[in-house]
Formats: C-alpha cells, structure tokens, sequence
C-alpha cells in the first residue's frame, strides 16, 4: 500500500523548525533550516525530483530521507544532481554502486539547477526526513470551491419554487372554501330553478379540457418547452462537456497525478511558459518508464506502447480532449503561471481520472463567468502595482476582478 | 472569298455547346449558391434555413477527432506555441541583409531585421520581408532531377562525375556561372573544385549591374571595387538616376542613413538638401528636395556638366562637353562647394565614363573618407558584364563543356539569356543548382537543387571584415543539398557537410587572440548573426583621366526618338522573387500598380498622342533590333517628356503559377555602352495599339491640393522660425456661439475613455517615411493578410491594412487647371502610411449593429470577427476607409490558388502565424495594432511579474521600418519613446488617464482632426529643404 500525506503547513513548519533546531548531523549543518527555504524546496521538489523519488519511500530512485547523511558529502549530491552521468562515469565508488543498484537507471541531469536551489530541496528533505513518515491525510477536495456559488443560486430558486408551490395549493384551498361558503350562501338565498342549476352545475372533466384557458396553457406549455429544447440544442453545438474520447494508450491520471502525486508541471512542461501545456513527448514518459515496465491496472500492454514508441521513434496520436475553437486565444502562461489558478479550476479533478474527460463547458459564457468572479492575482508582480493602487484610490478596494481591468473584451481572446 | 474570323474558345464544353454548359456560361459557381437563387420564394428560403439548421445541428453531434501529437524525443529549445528567434543573412545574389528569423514550431513565419548588424542595422526591405514565402513556393523542386526525370542524389553524383572526370581528361572547358557570391566558405569551395578541375573558370555576373562602377574605380584609385556610401554624413545630395533608396546597390543601409540626415526636430533644425537628376520618378526623386527631369542620354552631360562647374571653382581644368541649361544644376554645384566635406555625388549609371567624372567630383568635393569610404568596400556587385559576355558567345560556338550554374537564371535574367539558352545544347553536361527550375533550369541536363537559404548554413562578406553567419531555421522541406556540397562531393570530397566547411573556415580565419574557447565564440556568432573586424582607415588618390572619360561620353550619346529607361522597381525587384504574391501584391511605391507590368509615359507626352483616359491601352514598344514587346500604358506624372520607363523582373515563363505570363521580359532590352550593361536605350519605338486595359492601381488620386487636413507640410526655413507653426489647425464653430471656433477635440457626445493601463498610440514621420512599402509586406506576414489578385484589386477588394497613400502635389493654384495640369508633369510627392488610426470615439463601433468592434480598455478599436455579421457600415462609417471586407472565401479556395499562396496550399500555409486568425468570408477586418504582439508583451512582463518596458511591444511595421518613421508605444509612460517624441501630456492634469492628451510637438497633427475622432496614431507633418518660391 502507498500511503498519502499531506502536512498542514502550519504543523510541517513548527515540526521542521523544532527538528531543524535539535539537530546535530555533520554534514547537514549547512542545509538552510529557514521556512522559506523549506517551502521553495517543496516547490523545486515537486516539480523536478517527485516523478522518481519519494523521502520515505523507495520509487524509481531510492528513498531520499537521510541522503545529506548518507552520500559522500553535499558536493557530491550537487554534482550527481547536475550531470549523474559523469559522476558514474568518473567511476566514484558510491555512485557505481548506486546505479548498479537501481538496474542501471540513469538520473536525468538536471543542470539547469542552482547550488542554492539544490540546498533548498535538501532542506526540504531534511524537514521531511526529520518529521518521519506521517500519517496519511486523506487529501482534501480543494476544487469544490467552483462549483458551489452555482450550487447555492440553485438552492435558493429551488426554496423559492416550493415556496411558490405551497402558496398555490393554499390558494385553490382557499377558493375551494370559498366555492363552497358561497354555494351554501347561495342555497339560503331564494333562487330560481334555471339558478339553481348554474350554481350546482356539475364540473366535467370535458368542459374543463375544452375550455380555452386549459388549451391555451397546454399550447404555451408544449411550445415553450419545444423552443427550450431547440435553443438548448442549438447551444450545445460545439459543445463537448463530457467527452473522454479512448487514448491510444490507456494512461491514468487518477494513478500518476492522483497516486503518485506528480506534479503536472513535470509532464506538461509548457503550462507555465506558453500558451500550449504541451501533452509530454515520450522521452519525458520513458525518464520513469525506462524503469517501470509494469502498470498497476494494465500490466505490461499498455505501457509496451511507449517504449514501442520511442524505440521505434513513432510519435504517440493522442486525441485531444479540450477543443477551443481556432477563433479563440487561450494561453495557459497567463492563467496558471501569472493568475496562479490551479490546474483542476477548469479540468475538473484530474487526479481521481483514470480516463480524462472534459469537465466544463469551455464555452465563451463559461469563461466570462469566471473572468467576472475572479479577483485578478495582483500579489507580488509589480505589473500590476500600478493598476493596484489606481483602482484602490477609485474603488477603496485592495482586490480587482479580471472583468475590471478588461478581461471581458473581445480583443483579449479574439484576434 | 469569305472572310475568316477567328473564333476563341475556353474549352470543349463551350465549343461543343451542350446544354449543361448553358445553364452554369452565366453563373458565378458551379452549383448556384443561395444568394444566386433569385427566383426562389420565401418559402424555398425557409425550407433551407430549416434544413441548414438541422444539418448544422446533425454535423454537430459528431465532433471531429482532434489529435495532439507531442514529439517522441523534445528538442530542449521548442516549446510549442512559443516562438523562438535565429539570426541569419537574407542572402539573394548580391542583395544583403543581416535578419532574424522568427520561428514557430520549427516553421519560420517571419523575417526582421537585426539590429546587432552593423551593415543594415536592423533594417529589412519588402523582398527581405517577403523571403519567408518564397520558402514555401509551390514551385520548387522536389528533389534532383535529370532531365525531366527524378534521380537520386548518388546517381547523380555518379553521373557527374563521370562527365566531369571525363571532361577533364580531354582538357574541356568548364564554367561556374553564378550572380554576386557574398559567401567566403563559398568562394573557397569553388576554388577548391577549381583546384579538382584547373580548366573551370567563375563566371559572375548581376542582374542590375555596377560592373561600369567597378571598371571606373579601379582606372580612378587602381582597385576595381564598389565603396561604402555614408549618406548620414552628407548635407547636400546630388544623385544623377541613382535609385538609391529604391535599388541602387544597397538601398537598406542607404535609406538608414538618408532618414538621419531627414530628421528634424526643435533642438535640429538642419537637415540635408536633395537633388535628383533623373527621368523616371523613383523613390529617391519623390523624396528628393529638387527633382529636375532628363532624358538618360543627358546624363553623361549633367557629370560633365557639374563637374566643369566644380572644378571651376576648385580652380581645376574643366573638360569639353556638358548640359548647359539643367534646372537646379548650377544652384546644386553652389551648394556641393559650399558643403564641399560633407556633399556626396552618386550616379547610377553603370557606364565607366560616367562613374570616373561622378569620382573626379566627388574627389574635389573632399567626399572621400567621409560620405564615400572606399577603404570600406562593398561586395554586393562583382559582376563582370564582359566575362559573361564572352562566357555566353563561347556557349554559342560550342567551346564550353560543362557549364554549372549557382543559384542563378542567366536565360531569364541576361540580355543575351536567349542566346545562350540556345547555345546549351553545345554543351555536354549542363547544371543548375537553384532551388526552384526556372528557366535555365528548363535547359540544363541536371538539376541539383540547393537549399532555400532558410533552411541553409551559409556565411557572407557583405563589406570587408564585416562577416555574417546564415543558419538554417528549418529542416530542409524537400530532399535538397547544399549547392557547396554537391560542388565538394564533385571535386572529390566524400563525407562534405558545408556546415563543418563554414566552422572550420571560421575556425582559421577569425578565431584569433580570443580569450573565449572556439565553441563560445562560434555560439556567440550565431547568435549575433554577424562579426564585424576592425578595417583600417586609408586614404585614396583620385588618379583617372577625365578629359577622356568626357570625350567617351559625348561620343556614346545621342538623344534621338523616344529614350527606354529600363529600371528595377521595389516591389518585384529583379525578378528572382516574382513568384512570391507577397510582391506582386505590394503597390508599387510610386505607380501604386499591383500584378501588372506597364510602360510608364509622361502626361504630356500621352497627350500629345492624344490619349488621356483612366483605363488606358496597349502600347508597342519596339527598340531598334529587337523583338517589339506590348505592354499597357501607365500616364505617370514626373516621368520626363520623351522617355519611357519599363521594370526588370516580368515576363517570368518557368517561376511558377503566380508570375508566369505577367508581363514582358526586359532583360533582352538592355543594351551595352563602354563594355557594360546599359540599362537606357535610345531611339525607341513608341506606338499605341488599339486594345484597351485596365492597369490594376490601389490609388488613382492625382494631387491632394486644398487637403491639408490628411497632409500638411512647410519648409525647412519657415520650421527654422521660433514661432513656427503648422499652417493648418482646424476650428469648429458651436451652434450656441457661432463666432466663437472652438478646438474639435474639444466638443464630444461622449464622456471620453479612461486608459488606466496602457494607452497605445503610434506616431508616424512624413519626412523620415520614404514609401518603400517594407511595412506593407511586414503587415501581412505578421498577420495572415490575404492576397486577392489582380481582378479583385480593380474591384477595389484589397485587403491590406496597412497601405501608403501617395500624393502628388504642386505649388499650383488650386482654382487653376491649367497650372495644376502643368506642374502635375513634375509634382511633389508625399508618402502617408495609412491604417487604422484607432479613434477613441470610433465611428464604426457606434454603427456596428453586433458589437463586432468595440473599444478596449488601452486605446484599441478591437474588431472581432466571429462576432461580425458583415453589414459593412462600419466600412461605410470610417473617415480613413481602412476597413477591409472579405469578399470571398481566400483560403482553401481553388480560384484563389495563384494569387494567395499562403492559404490555399499545405505547403504555402506554413507561413501563417499561428497567433492570427485567418479570416472567412463576410467579415470585416482591419489592422489590430498588432494586438497578438501587445499581448504578447505583456504576458512576458507579468510572468516576470515586472512592468512592461517601452520598447518591449512594436508593431510588425515599427520593426520593418528601416528609416525608423513608425513609433509605436504607450503614451501614458511618460519616459516612452513616442510620449518623448510627441512630447504628450494629458490635457486634465488632474487626470492624467483621461483619453484627452495634448503633443507639444509643433509638426504633430491628426489626420482629419476637424472630425473629432480623436485617433490614437499622430504624424508629424513633412518639411522641404527648398527656398520658399518667390512670388
């Protein structure tokens, strides 16, 4: 069984800063122990290392809790982590031993990474390594927030529509007492036979199907609802909430993003430079599948096809799920690198998919919607302080819908 | 007997005259569409609407499978949707420019300048722009061929070398034929296959050639070379015919330079005065101060001319010969002595004569050193017209045996191409290696494709020591091979990769006292595109005889009969790009004629042959000895009484489908003087054939007199003056007041925008914008623009955003015909790039019925086509008429294949940019301000969560603009370029985002301001340099 944890921040932070405190490993003395650190440690984690190792847990590569203890020295750590090729092939003892260990596996050379931001991952390792394996969280659903301002408009029409309901029953309740006190005030009256008869005519289910207010509310009825349905039809045209097409290899979100928690960004590479997430190339699947060769729902079949792929250089068709029309400009840079909107706000909860369907609508009244409801994520970019304290002399508010600063218009998106 | 008639027939059909054919002889398609359908009734009407809704609402149910197709092994540097940008060389013959290249998913999709290159400086040109498409011309071939046969790379290098060793063995004669090589690695592999095979001798030759430049300045200081010119330093200009801002030898840097010496503001008030002697109107003559007509045979006696004045004064001996009576020519030597250091002569024609007194003046002037570097020379034109000359009647006699041609058209583009295109027949093994067939490559018996230079390594010379890197910015298209290459593979060399011949080379020549390794010096390079070495300065001795260049001169002309001036225009160019519809398209900067190739005629002259009308006829142009040609008659105001005018580059035959059969091949035309080319020719022929035509023109406005409104200008003494103002500042009365004029700007039914962000504006300098039209080609690369051919355009149907109006103007009173009839012979000209002017109270977005174009919170007039209906109000509505309506479907439309390539084959659609919609029909469309790159901008400052520099954003025009005329920015930074140049300022101080802005700049005006629109693009008016007429 693999566990899943997910610390409070609050009791991660107190934890490590007690632990980091206490103790007392030679090497690890140089590991930054400050929040921040940690924090931006957890982030370059998650995003560069998590795909292949875990602290508690042996994956791809081994365990890393206690590694600053463990290795050579810190030097050694920076330099296998930046090009673990040539340390192997420098023929340093440990490392040999490591990759003759892990069936040959080569770490991707990460040497893009700075000393700095290798002692942040430490440190967050470290902080880690030093709470012990945690009990697992059920993981909270965090992408429900969407979903429930239209929830509570539904429920208060809902009240209304009873509400309007009961009044109407009580309504023909009262005008039956009514009929009723009037018959009876009649009957005491002196009335002739041809009254008589009109009072107590006798109610027919014919006379009332013929009367012309019964037919003109079932006519208004029947068409509403027939032009209801023609303009809900017409709207949905294009439309293709729903869809989950099958995938030339049958991959699962819900056990790489959901189980083993990768971080998207690790596949979708682009998702935070361009307009285009990128669906991953297959070298970036075979970087853990050059290990792994056995699926835990598909066995072996399914992932045979990515290495089929990339041995025989023949790119995987994926179906694309998510259709914006050609008219449309949508850049993902925008909306999760500066807007800092999570992943799951307009894919649904891709982590619990095992086929990818499309949650929203995606139509254009879908993203006014949230460009109307959104505040705009001014913090920290000096982009938009000027727009920020514009609006806050204006308005006396410190936050700023995506519609204020022109969100709705037409040039945003269409050019 | 009889009288026969010719009958025409389009096809079977129509010959046959079945019923079938009948019934569609009068409609516009094949299957009447509903708007053909007239007769039908409402009802029918219904019933189809019903039945497009359901079919709509059917096809809707089955989405179309989309595939995503990421790479199996990702290139580091490319991330889908983002672009990324290589510097390289724009290499066409002896035409240069440094660019880069921008790229999109390993496409390139646009071409600019690059600014680290100290030769063109960032400047491009319209063919440079127009390059990126001639990458993806239907028409190149698909791999090497024999004959009409395809071949295999190894066959044919067997098979060649064969001929070649054979060839050599009996001691045959071998020729490379080529145009200018700027290359060293290239020129070293040709001499390394010279070396292999001792009897090859290199032939080069141009199309438009200074081989009489190169002849004169070798007799004048003793080096056959062309100089670098530095017209930034001259304050008086004097150019004899020389086009220099059009095409003579190198018009990007020359246009650069010329623009510096234009500019004038408060703190500089000099700018330099220009003369231009000349027959047809160039752009250099409508940007010039004094425009004097002649006749091409005059030219010689103008040098002389000024140079007899000159040396007058130098106190030097003058020598026999010379114009008397030239406007402006004696004022214009005054001027040259007293600017003597600082004057520069240029003269553009390529007889040696000519250029030795145009040096010997020059040479007195004391320009050498300053405006004239010859220490500096240039390598565009190394052509020698009497090598090829000799080359070609050496074809003819059967003396050559193997003739390879580089990347070159001879048969197409050399006077004697005729000929020699029947002397290959005499020759046992012919090859051409250009990347398209063309015509010589008709004739050849191998065509060994190279690559286009996008996709090649190459490197360049363009001036001494001034090196240049070209590297590929995409995967060869078609199975192509570097012409080096193959040259190397004959000459003996298995593993060739000229890639490694370049480096190497580098490695040698350059990578010296480097305190970098080689390969950062080699990454450095390719990322600059350029490395430019110290020269050293030295002086020249001016040592020529000039009383004998004189004599030549008046021995070589006589004027007699009409005078042909056979030119290169900046559109098509020589010819090499015609199938490129980019170029076709581009209004031709002075005639604005578009896909049609004409003969230019002088009012008077077409008068005097008693036809003046808008559609104009055919005319039969014959020169003595050779074939007569037709072509239309275009009446072009400025055009010299007496001379003719016709372009280089038309009457392609084997270009492809978009140049074949326009126009009439020139190049047979063009004679010899003094053993060059000679691109002037006397005693033509000159008659009108009955047959009418119309030229497709995109403006057929005579003058602009009384519209100071649209274009204001002064001279340079009036803007001398303190107080100077623009002449014209509109005023409007209020209906409350009527005495009282008020400012237009002033009265509004609207409360005014307020830009809280960005408040985008573009400023445009009527003296530094020389119509050059490198924008124009810019704008539609940059934003899938479609071209619409020629038919279209007559119908007025263009759809270019940007386009530059041309003015004719004259000092002429404007109630006096007759005046204004006579000065339209030699008018003044001015060019106004004309787009979108983005008005804060937009008259089309209040009568737009659907909101299709609205108004954007940074000053934009947004135009939204999936939103648009296609009522053409707004059209209808806009005072600058820069709307522009899709009439048809232009992509994936088989009647628009051989006019708008780029979206109507797989090939030609790699060129789109991916950032722009490309438009359907029925929708309106109009420039964006480039709103992709705007936004662009931005999000590149908020990922780095910093402000958005000025200078960050430019419009695609802004950065084609050589001259630098087009700013473009945000007006609410008070440090941005535009706002400094403007000097703008908000008109409410206490509300500094408020809409209203006031320019404190005197020249900054707005075109049409009295309508109170409010645009967002300011021009600044045009000075002259001329002396105010005396009255």
């Amino acid at each position: 069984m693999i566990k899943l944890y997910l610390p409070s921040a609050f009791k991660f932070y107190t934890v490590a800063l007690i632990l980091a405190f206490t103790s007392l490993n030679s090497f690890s003395q140089d590991i930054p122990s400050d929040p921040a650190a940690i924090s931006a440690g957890e982030s370059l984690f998650n995003a560069n290392c998590k795909a292949c190792h875990r602290v508690h847990q042996k994956l791809v590569g081994p365990a890393l809790a206690d590694v600053y203890n463990r290795a050579p020295s810190i030097d050694w750590i920076k330099a296998f982590i930046k090009n673990s090729s040539a340390v192997i092939a420098s023929g340093d003892d440990y490392a040999v031993k490591l990759y003759n260990e892990y069936n040959k596996t080569q770490m991707t050379a990460f040497s893009s990474l700075k000393d700095d931001q290798i002692m942040e991952i430490l440190a967050y390792v470290k902080a880690e390594t030093d709470k012990g394996p945690a009990q697992a969280v059920v993981k909270t659903d965090a992408a429900t927030t969407g979903t429930q301002g239209a929830g509570a408009s539904n429920q208060y029409l809902n009240v209304i529509l009873v509400g309007m309901v009961i009044i109407l029953i009580l309504l023909i309740v009262i005008l039956g007492f009514l009929v009723s006190a009037l018959k009876r005030f009649l009957d005491q009256k002196d009335l002739t036979e041809e009254e008589k008869e009109i009072v107590h005519s006798p109610i027919s289910a014919g006379s009332i199907f013929q009367s012309s207010g019964f037919v003109f509310i079932v006519v208004f009825l029947v068409a509403s609802l027939g032009f209801k349905t023609v303009i809900n039809t017409l709207l949905s045209i294009g439309v293709q909430q729903g869809y989950a097409p099958t995938q030339p290899i049958a991959f699962s979100h819900k056990i790489h993003a959901g189980q083993y928690e990768i971080d998207c960004k690790y596949c979708h590479t682009g998702v935070m430079k361009g307009k285009s997430a990128t669906i991953p190339s297959v070298n970036i699947c075979m970087n853990c599948h050059n290990q792994i060769k056995v699926g835990t729902i598909t066995g072996e079949a399914e992932i045979a096809k990515i290495l089929r792929a990339h041995s025989e250089n023949k790119p995987v068709e994926w179906v694309r799920i998510h259709n914006l029309p050609d008219l449309a400009y949508f850049n993902h840079a925008q909306h999760v690198n500066v807007g800092g909107i999570e992943c799951q706000t307009c894919h649904g909860e891709i982590q619990t998919m095992d086929v990818v369907r499309q949650q929203n609508l995606l139509t254009m009244g879908w993203c006014i919607d949230c460009h109307r409801k959104t505040d705009v994520n001014t913090k920290g970019n000096a982009y938009y302080d000027k727009l920020v304290e514009l609006h806050e002399t204006a308005t006396k508010k410190k936050t700023m819908k995506v519609e204020e600063i022109g969100g709705l218009e037409c040039a945003k998106c269409h050019y | 007997m009889e009288e026969s008639k010719k009958i025409y027939w389009k096809g079977i059909e129509q010959l046959a005259n079945s019923p079938e054919y009948v019934k569609h002889a009068h409609a516009e398609f094949a299957q009447p569409g509903p708007e053909e359908d007239l007769g039908h009734s409402r009802r029918d009407f219904l019933k189809m609407m019903g039945f497009g809704m359901s079919a709509v609402a059917l096809a809707a149910c089955e989405a179309p499978i989309r595939k995503a197709i990421p790479y199996v092994n990702k290139p580091v540097d490319i991330d889908p949707s983002i672009a990324n940008y290589y510097a390289s060389s724009y290499i066409n013959g002896g035409d240069y420019c440094s660019i880069v290249v921008k790229t999109r998913e390993g496409r390139p999709i646009k071409i600019e300048g690059n600014d680290l290159s100290g030769v063109t400086k960032g400047g491009t040109s319209a063919q440079v722009e127009a390059s990126v498409l001639s990458l993806y011309d239907n028409a190149r071939l698909r791999g090497p061929k024999a004959g009409k046969e395809k071949i295999s790379w190894e066959d044919l290098d067997k098979q060649v070398i064969a001929k070649l060793s054979d060839t050599a063995g009996k001691g045959g004669q071998i020729r490379i034929v080529s145009n200018t090589i700027l290359s060293p690695s290239t020129n070293a592999v040709i001499e390394k296959f010279k070396a292999k095979y001792p009897t090859t001798q290199h032939i080069q030759y141009d199309q438009n050639s200074l081989y009489g430049m190169l002849k004169a300045n070798e007799e004048s200081f003793g080096k056959a070379m062309i100089p670098s010119y530095d017209f930034s330093k001259a304050s008086v200009i004097v150019s004899v015919a020389a086009d220099f801002l059009g095409t003579w030898i190198a018009p990007i840097e020359f246009t650069k330079q010329y623009a510096q010496t234009r500019q004038v503001d408060e703190n500089k008030k000099d700018m330099s005065r220009h003369y231009q002697f000349e027959a047809n109107l160039s752009i250099s003559g409508a940007n010039a101060d004094y425009r004097t007509q002649i006749k091409p045979s005059q030219e010689g006696a103008i040098v002389v001319q000024l140079y007899n004045l000159i040396a007058a004064k130098a106190g030097k001996a003058t020598v026999s010969g010379g114009a008397e009576n030239v406007n402006h020519l004696a004022k214009a030597a005054d001027e040259l002595w007293a600017n003597r250091g600082k004057a520069l002569v240029v003269a553009g024609s390529n007889d040696k004569a000519i250029q030795v007194l145009v040096n010997g003046i020059n040479d007195m002037l004391g320009s050498y050193g300053v405006t004239i570097l010859p220490h500096l020379p240039v390598n565009y034109r190394l052509g020698d017209d009497q090598a090829m000359a000799n080359f070609i009647t050496e074809v003819e006699s059967g003396k050559i045996d193997v003739v390879f041609f580089y990347n070159c058209n001879p048969v197409y583009d050399h006077p004697m191409g005729g000929k020699l295109g029947a002397g290959l027949k005499n020759v046992s093994l012919s090859l051409a290696t250009s990347y398209k067939e063309e015509e010589t490559g008709l004739l050849v018996n191998y065509l060994a494709p190279d690559h286009h230079y996008l996709e090649a390594w190459n490197d360049a010379e363009p001036k001494k020591n001034q090196f240049s890197l070209a590297q590929p910015a995409i995967t060869p298209i078609f199975p192509s091979r570097a012409a080096q290459e193959s040259f190397l593979i004959w000459s003996g060399v298995s593993d060739a990769d000229y890639f490694e011949v370049v480096k190497n080379n580098w490695k040698t020549w350059f990578y010296k006292n480097q305190t970098l390794d080689f390969q950062s010096f080699w990454d450095k390079c390719l990322y600059d595109g350029v490395l430019e070495l110290p020269v050293e300065a030295s002086a020249v001795t001016f040592n020529a005889d000039v009383a004998a260049a004189a004599s030549a001169i008046a021995s070589n002309y006589k004027a007699s009969g009409f005078e042909l001036v056979i030119y290169e225009n900046g559109t098509v160019g020589n010819g090499s790009q015609a199938n490129n519809p980019l170029l076709q398209e581009l209004p031709d900067p002075i005639t604005k004629a578009v896909w049609d190739h004409y003969v230019t005629v002088s009012p008077k002259d077409a008068k005097e042959i008693s036809f003046d009308e808008s559609k104009t006829k055919y005319a039969s142009i014959t020169v003595t000895g050779k074939e007569p040609i037709t072509l239309p008659v275009l009446i072009q105001p400025g055009q010299a009484q007496g001379t003719l005018g016709i372009a280089l580059g038309y009457g392609r035959t084997k270009a492809g489908k978009v140049a074949d059969g326009l126009g009439k091949n020139v190049y047979p035309l063009v004679g010899l003087v003094n053993g060059s080319l000679n691109y002037t020719v006397s005693d033509v022929k000159f008659e009108i054939v009955s047959e009418s035509y119309q030229i497709a023109q995109t403006q057929t406005h005579q003058t602009y007199m009384g519209r100071q409104t649209v274009i204001q200008e002064s001279l340079l003494s009036e803007f001398k003056n303190k107080d100077w103002k623009r002449e014209f500042h509109p005023k409007v009365s209020t209906w409350s007041d009527p005495e009282h004029k008020v400012d237009p700007g002033s009265l509004s039914l609207w409360k005014g925008h307020e830009y809280k962000s960005h408040h985008w504006g573009m400023a445009i300098d009527l003296n530094s914008c020389i119509g050059c039209g490198a924008c124009v080609v810019a704008c539609n690369v940059e934003n899938n623009v479609a071209m619409v051919g020629r038919d279209e355009v007559i119908m007025r149907r263009e759809m270019h955003w940007l386009r530059i109006d041309r003015y004719y103007s004259s000092d002429a009173d404007p109630e006096n015909w007759k005046e204004i009839e006579d000065a339209a012979d030699n008018p003044e000209v001015v060019f106004q790039p004309m787009l979108c002017q983005h008005c804060n109270n937009a008259p089309c977005e209040t009568v737009c019925p659907v909101a299709a174009t609205t108004h954007s919170s940074e000053g934009l007039n947004q135009m939204t086509y999936n939103r648009c209906i296609g009522t053409r109000y707004c059209a209808n509505n806009c005072p600058y008429k820069v709307r522009r309506f899709n009439w048809f479907k232009y992509h994936d439309n088989s009647q628009f294949e051989s006019v708008n390539t780029a979206m109507n084959t797989e090939l030609g659609k790699m060129v789109l940019n991916p950032d722009v919609t490309v438009r359907s029909r029925g929708v309106m469309e109009k420039c964006s301000f480039c709103v992709q790159r705007i936004q662009s901008g931005k999000l590149t400052a908020k990922k780095e969560r910093r402000e958005l520099k000025d200078g960050e954003v430019i419009t695609a025009c802004q950065a084609s603009c050589s001259t630098g005329a087009i700013v473009f920015g945000d007006v609410n930074n008070p440090e941005s370029k535009i706002s400094k140049l403007l000097k703008i300022r908000p008109a409410d101080e206490k509300n500094p985002y408020r809409v209203d802005k006031i320019t404190d700049n005197p020249r900054a005006y707005q075109v049409l301001e009295e309508i109170g629109v409010k645009p967002n693009i300011w021009y600044l008016s045009k000075v002259r340099n001329k002396e105010a007429e005396k009255a």
